[in-house]
């Protein structure tokens, strides 16, 4: 029953990390930009927001609570938005090849964490990892009665607030993409966007907005990997990367539905770690190439909707059909 | 009818909507429009007429905020206008129904409708609904608001897009060439939904190059010639023949070389050749006609009556219906069914086809590759299974090059980086190199200047005397008219008329391009 217990739990923290990169791509997706960048934005965020909680908390004995909460969850959506600036500026306004500028987005962001993380721990001097323990603790503050509720509470209510704000910004953006003005106007700019020039639409505008927005958010799941998942350390190894592509893989899981990446998020967490758990659980013994091989369950599901979504056709269920694609206004 | 409406000039007043004062447009060097000044009343229907490229559309761009201006002034409702963008054109009341509808396919009608609109942050689709049923039930249209694009046909997509104008209340309508794809009762029932507009005083400005309707809808004609304006004629003054030779023009002389047909043999002969679209339209409805060794056989027709579905059919690049038929009669050898072989199998029995597309490139020749591999390209089935032989298609650039002149820094310069005439030498030379029996080139000489295009009636000329069946699909009349030996008029995927090019005019023409029948229906 613990083992069970302890599988959902971790699954639901992976899960929402997975969710916010797949949020944030969604809403690029939508305006018609395939950011293959994700996992480099998720470092580029991760990195920014631990470090600024870090260089805070030894700035001060006293951290103030707020603060504590403000800094590096702001410093962790502007440094991931600036990275979408950079992508947006490039396929944007220069129309770059989507998928190679994306790819690049990773490497430099891979990178820059990877080089922050040196001299991170240059000031600490430690070997393996630095710590921000106090914007941990806030950012993991559950609500104190936990251990009486049993079960019920282990699953449900043992997390931080962001892991609450996840699925709270997943109906915030099914609300947007599908109830407001500037929702169907962000649809038609990814779906047609000749067609929403010519209804006056500002194509540009929706594209640059879309894809900072979504890079903020997946700076925000990176940030959250760190806080939460990794408990406020930032080590030189982590496998941040691996998260990153499996948010870009959810996208089409969901079928580009916010909603949709809710569950889907979980499951992908659970399929994930069914390797080490379902081992526990079960009493079976399994090598550990095995365990490996069981990783790419979630990666194996997806091409398997891939496969059931095109041959069911349902033009619902696509992506934007102008993703991937620049847009040039007509002209001779 | 739904609504009683005054007939032209009666109970109608006769204030002018739209006025454009000296309108130029140009694309590089390329003049578009030039000079145009012209009225559109209110209340009423103006068809603006002209033959393909005489800068209808683009005018009405301007009007539509598509394109600026580079010279002129427009006026709206008396009030001298700057239109910079389509959200310019609907704040004045403009709104244009193009070709290629601008619809999002995922989206339902009401979603399309209000996409881009001002408004409220959250959408409230009920309340657009109402209002487009009650557009639908003034002008007598019928929609379902509910019904996403990608499940309606092309009529109800044209129907919704003039829903979506009228509902940003839009008084001035453009339609281009709302007509084209549309079954003669669709047509039908579009223009009863015109004359309401016209009866509510709206002004509606129809471009087309279809003459009978033009003398149905309109009140007056106004007409474009190469980027010109020619005149506006009240309809009810006008008849079918001054249309169309205003519409068409004088005869320019050019003095092209065209040599008496010798040994005229039987080359091909099609028969009730149809196909239809991946839409279900019919592009090509029995097809019937012979073509000669010896001879031009030139091809005309509005752009899009089925003369890239007739040379793709005879190339066996596209699906024809059943019962057609295309055969083919080699020398000495025996009649073959081109219907059914592969591309390949045509090729090798001698029937090459060059088409010039509008963008040069995107037909037969690779732009990042250089003439040698670009001649490959047709030979890449011979020679060796693994490794390439550059050795012959080498000689065959070269010798293209220096028989046609094509100027190139070298024969591995991709293509892509030569002039357009250039091109165009480099992908007609390569199918004549091929010795073929039958000649099919379309657009040859498209966006040449006059020596190049000279050149290419030469190497036509040539295959001519030298016994080979060309068959030329052109855009100008006049060139028709002075390279071939027979015109074959297509008008809407039927042959309009088939006559001799040496005493043909260029009004008979362009009656039988507008009109089945043409002179005679």
């Amino acid at each position: 029953m613990n083992s069970l217990i302890s599988w959902i739990h971790s699954s639901i923290i992976y899960g929402t990390v997975i969710m916010f990169g797949a949020l944030g791509e969604i809403m690029t997706e939508k305006s018609g930009h395939l950011n293959l960048g994700v996992p480099g934005l998720m470092y580029l965020g991760g990195f920014a927001g631990f470090a600024s909680a870090f260089v805070y908390e030894r700035s001060t004995d006293n951290p103030n609570t707020l603060l504590l909460i403000l800094i590096p969850l702001l410093c962790a959506f502007l440094a991931a938005m600036l990275g979408g600036l950079l992508y947006s500026f490039l396929t944007v306004t220069l129309r770059a090849n989507q998928n190679v500028t994306g790819l690049a987005l990773t490497s430099l962001g891979v990178g820059i964490g990877t080089f922050g993380s040196a001299r991170l721990l240059s000031v600490t001097g430690s070997q393996s990892y630095s710590v921000a323990s106090a914007t941990s603790a806030v950012y993991t503050a559950n609500i104190n009665s936990v251990a009486n509720l049993g079960a019920f509470g282990q699953i449900f209510l043992s997390y931080g607030f962001l892991t609450y704000a996840a699925v709270l910004l997943a109906v915030l953006l099914h609300l947007f993409l599908m109830h407001t003005r500037r929702g169907l106007n962000l649809r038609a700019v990814g779906e047609n966007p000749g067609t929403a020039d010519a209804a006056g639409i500002n194509v540009t505008l929706y594209k640059y907005i879309a894809t900072c927005f979504g890079g903020g958010i997946c700076g925000i799941g990176g940030f959250y990997y760190i806080i939460e998942y990794s408990s406020g350390k930032w080590s030189s190894q982590n496998s941040l990367e691996a998260v990153g592509w499996l948010a870009v893989a959810l996208v089409i899981f969901s079928t580009w539905k916010p909603k949709n990446a809710i569950w889907a998020s979980y499951l992908f967490a659970l399929l994930f770690w069914m390797a080490t758990n379902l081992p526990t659980l079960t009493g079976i013994r399994i090598a550990s190439s095995v365990t490996e091989l069981l990783k790419m369950t979630p990666y194996i599901v997806t091409i398997l909707v891939l496969i059931i979504a095109s041959t069911r056709k349902k033009i619902e269920n696509r992506g934007p059909a102008s993703l991937g694609l620049s847009y040039f206004r007509e002209e001779r | 009818m739904l609504f009683y409406y005054a007939k032209t000039g009666e109970g109608m007043n006769n204030e002018i909507a739209v006025k454009l004062t000296g309108i130029t447009k140009r694309f590089g060097t390329v003049t578009a429009n030039s000079g145009v000044t012209m009225d559109v009343r209110r209340g009423e229907v103006l068809a603006l007429l002209g033959e393909n490229g005489s800068g209808k559309t683009t005018l009405m761009n301007m009007l539509s905020g598509i394109y600026f201006p580079d010279e002129g002034e427009i006026e709206i409702n008396g009030k001298k206008a700057s239109i910079r963008s389509p959200k310019d054109a609907f704040e004045l009341g403009i709104g244009m129904i193009h070709q290629h509808f601008k619809l999002v396919d995922v989206f339902t009608a009401a979603e399309n409708v209000v996409l881009g609109l001002p408004g409220g942050m959250l959408l409230n689709l009920r309340e657009a609904k109402e209002k487009i049923r009650s557009i639908c039930e003034k002008y007598g249209f019928e929609t379902d608001p509910d019904k996403k694009v990608y499940s309606m046909s092309v009529s109800e997509k044209q129907t919704l897009e003039i829903i979506k104008v009228l509902y940003r209340g839009a008084d001035i309508l453009i339609l281009d060439e709302p007509t084209a794809v549309l079954t003669p009762q669709e047509t039908e029932r579009l223009f009863s939904v015109i004359r309401n507009m016209r009866a509510d005083g709206k002004s509606i400005i129809i471009i087309t190059h279809k003459l009978h309707e033009v003398m149905e809808i309109s009140d007056r004609v106004a007409i474009l010639r190469r980027g010109e304006y020619i005149t506006t004629l009240e309809t009810k003054d006008a008849d079918e023949k001054t249309l169309a030779e205003a519409m068409v023009g004088e005869k320019l002389a050019l003095n092209i070389d065209r040599p008496q047909p010798k040994g005229v043999v039987k080359r091909l002969s099609v028969k009730d050749l149809s196909c239809v679209s991946a839409d279900g339209v019919p592009t090509l409805s029995s097809v019937s006609f012979d073509a000669f060794g010896g001879e031009i056989l030139g091809i005309a027709g509005i752009s899009g009556c089925g003369q890239k579905e007739l040379l793709e059919s005879i190339a066996g690049l596209q699906k024809t219906e059943p019962g057609s038929s295309i055969i083919y009669s080699p020398d000495g050898g025996e009649d073959e069914e081109l219907v059914g072989k592969s591309p390949r199998e045509i090729r090798a029995l001698g029937v090459a086809l060059s088409f010039v597309p509008e963008d040069r490139l995107g037909m037969g020749l690779v732009g990042s590759m250089g003439m040698t591999d670009n001649m490959m390209l047709k030979s890449y089935g011979e020679g060796s299974p693994v490794f390439l032989h550059k050795k012959e298609p080498q000689d065959l650039a070269e010798s293209v090059r220096e028989d046609l002149g094509v100027v190139t820094p070298s024969l591995a310069t991709p293509v892509r980086r030569l002039s357009g005439g250039n091109v165009q030498k480099v992908l007609v030379g390569r199918e004549i190199a091929e010795a073929p029996s039958v000649l099919m080139t379309a657009y040859a000489v498209r966006g040449l200047d006059i020596n190049t295009s000279y050149a290419i009636y030469d190497l036509l000329n040539e295959q001519k005397k030298k016994g080979v069946a060309v068959i030329y699909v052109g855009e100008d009349i006049d060139v028709l008219l002075e390279l071939c030996d027979r015109i074959l008029v297509l008008c809407g995927g039927r042959v309009s008329g088939i006559v001799d090019a040496r005493s043909a005019t260029k009004e008979e023409i362009g009656l039988y391009m507008t009109k089945v029948g043409g002179p005679n229906a």
